[in-house]
């Protein structure tokens, strides 16, 4: 008796010892440090966004005629643009400009995208499954900002329509994703069991496959959130977005452009912003991918 | 191969069929008739509506969309873009002036992406955590966050404004003056190419650290072949593969990017095109300039995927 307990036990003990998946994922994606550094940018983005009438030392929108295009002073960290409004509070008001357009585009697309990349890949041998999939193949030949810039031509500026155009543009990407993984697992058994038991067309879809399709989705979201960044930067870059005066980091670097001799910092900083914001996207969602699904390395 | 070059070619042609649908009915969301919007930046204020029905059957925009589709779309075929109203000239002499310059620019970034991606990718994969990768993977990250219009002025603010040694923008045909021509182009090819560069050079990193396991790797290198033989000759057509699904992405991002690029730098090509007329609401060439950008890409993809069939049989019969 007491020898099989300590067989028992043995064999307990040989057993590797579980670990949550949470803490396998903490492990995985806190591992790196420039994952943890992206974090904190991103972190402090939000934060300057959320607070940015608190943060910002001066009105981003009110102009000084007479002092115009300073350098960077104690009173003006960052000195001030061409009309004179402080460069350091408009840089903390474009925040949510980035976010706004950012987060707003993904929720869009993503959930476009998961729906269509749903319906194609579960009714995969219907005409549907063609059509959706290669309206996808043609809008993903389309380099990203040619595409935005015609949405935003047929539609006109502003920002709602800067939204409508990225979202247009990145829709593929997740119908791709979503179909592929609809497809895998619509073959598994379980599935059938499910319509054996019942289960209509919705809930399957919704229930069962799209669960499956998560950790893709979200790094995949992650990734896209900096490529968006990028593409709304040179949107309004080009003066297709936000209105003026409203505050854009694309639109911030076209108007120091003008006074590059004069004053570089006013391109220098909002462009320096992009990149830290987009590199931090990009880390994190590097950081996300090996955590939550190694195998999507060089996929996503 | 022929099999799969004709699918290929016959897939290619959908597409584009379905671009041109696409680009007609979008311009047809314009809000507004279109005859409206044509009198309107033609300034013909004064016009009546006996004139306006005589101009709606002269456009052919009485008949049904159908109709006026296949109407476009059998002139497009044939070069014939339409008319810009701002520049009062045919689109395609327009876009027949500019297409070289922002094709040459376009080409000379690619190769320098596909050529520099390729050898610093290897270079890092092989060299992995030595020096040479020290610096060619952080450079890389830069590389694929960096915001090529901000780049562009960063240049322009080092090297053509505090040290005076590359113009600062403007374009000039090789044919005209090559020396100048080829230092107006450094600054601009190096924005246009950044991305492409950047992401083939990592996947490159990633494909070499792949292969290196591989047991015909370890077979040549146990045959006692030099490390010359081993990495042309067996790892390099290996790697090449993610290398050239990455080129059709380059070349998006490189006509996408001379949107940006040509406005930065003043050169007088499609991309800027694209951006004024968007300006100007001249829409006959902002179609003109997107259908040919998208043609553009998708006969470069077109040709990635052939030479993919190339480097890869298995994908030839699948």
């Amino acid at each position: 008796m007491t020898e099989q307990l300590t067989n028992a036990e043995a064999r307990f003990s040989e057993a590797p010892p579980r670990v949550s998946e949470w803490r396998r994922f903490c492990r995985v994606f806190f591992a790196r440090r420039l994952v943890i550094f992206g974090l904190l940018i991103l972190f402090l983005l939000f934060i300057t966004a959320i607070f940015a009438p608190q943060l910002a030392p001066y009105n981003p929108y009110k102009q000084d005629l007479r002092s115009t295009l300073q350098q960077p002073s104690a009173k003006h960290i960052l000195g001030t643009d061409s009309l004179g409004r402080d460069t350091l509070s408009r840089l903390i008001y474009g925040s949510r400009t980035t976010i706004l357009v950012g987060f707003g585009t993904t929720a869009a697309a993503a959930s476009v995208g998961v729906l269509l990349g749903l319906i194609a890949g579960y009714f995969s041998t219907s005409i549907i499954n063609m059509i959706i999939m290669r309206t996808m193949d043609l809008l993903i030949s389309f380099p990203m900002i040619i595409l935005a810039l015609f949405m935003a031509a047929i539609l006109g500026g502003g920002i709602q329509n800067v939204i409508i155009a990225l979202s247009v543009a990145t829709i593929p990407g997740y119908a791709r994703v979503t179909h592929g993984v609809a497809l895998s697992i619509k073959e598994n058994d379980y599935i059938l069991a499910q319509m054996a038991m019942g289960s209509d067309h919705l809930r399957t879809m919704f229930r069962h496959i799209l669960p499956n399709a998560l950790p893709p989705l979200i790094v995949l979201m992650t990734m896209q959130l900096g490529n968006l960044i990028l593409a709304e930067a040179g949107l309004s870059f080009l003066g297709i977005g936000i209105k003026p005066p409203g505050a854009a980091w694309g639109a911030m670097v076209n108007d120091g452009y003008r006074y590059l001799l004069r004053n570089p910092v006013l391109s220098f900083a909002p462009g320096l912003a992009i990149m830290l914001v987009v590199f931090a996207f990009n880390m994190v969602g590097d950081g996300l991918r090996d955590a939550l699904d190694p195998r999507l390395r060089g996929l996503l | 191969m022929t099999a799969y070059i004709i699918r290929r070619l016959v897939w290619a042609v959908i597409i584009l069929f379905m671009l041109t649908i696409a680009v007609f009915f979008a311009m047809r969301l314009l809000p507004g008739d279109p005859l409206m919007i044509y009198v309107a930046q033609s300034q013909l204020s004064s016009i009546g509506p006996e004139a306006m029905e005589k101009l709606r059957v002269e456009y052919g925009l009485d008949k049904p969309l159908i109709v006026q589709y296949f109407s476009w779309a059998g002139k497009v075929i044939k070069g014939d873009l339409g008319r810009s109203i701002f520049h009062n000239e045919s689109v395609g002499k327009l876009i027949a002036w500019r297409l070289p310059i922002t094709a040459h620019i376009g080409i000379v970034s690619f190769v320098v992406a596909s050529i520099l991606g390729a050898l610093s990718g290897l270079l890092a994969g092989l060299r992995r955590g030595r020096l040479a990768d020290q610096i060619v993977t952080p450079l890389a990250y830069v590389g694929i966050t960096v915001p090529v219009f901000w780049l562009g002025i960063l240049l322009i603010w080092v090297f053509g404004l505090k040290l005076g040694w590359l113009p600062i923008g403007g374009y000039t045909s090789p044919f005209e003056d090559f020396w100048m021509s080829t230092k107006q182009l450094v600054m601009p090819v190096v924005c246009e190419s950044v991305l492409g560069l950047a992401s083939m050079s990592r996947q490159m990193r990633s494909a070499v650290l792949e292969v290196t396991r591989q047991d015909y790797i370890r077979t040549a290198w146990a045959k006692g072949l030099r490390e010359r033989a081993v990495v042309f000759r067996h790892m390099l057509k290996n790697c090449l593969i993610p290398i050239v699904t990455l080129m059709g992405f380059a070349i998006g991002t490189i006509f996408g990017g001379s949107v940006l690029v040509e406005t930065v730098f003043n050169i007088p090509g499609m991309g800027r095109l694209m951006v004024n007329s968007i300006f100007n609401q001249d829409y006959v060439v902002v179609q003109a300039t997107t259908l040919i950008f998208g043609a553009i890409v998708l006969v470069v993809n077109l040709l990635v995927d052939i030479s993919y069939g190339w480097l890869d049989p298995r994908i030839r019969y699948s």
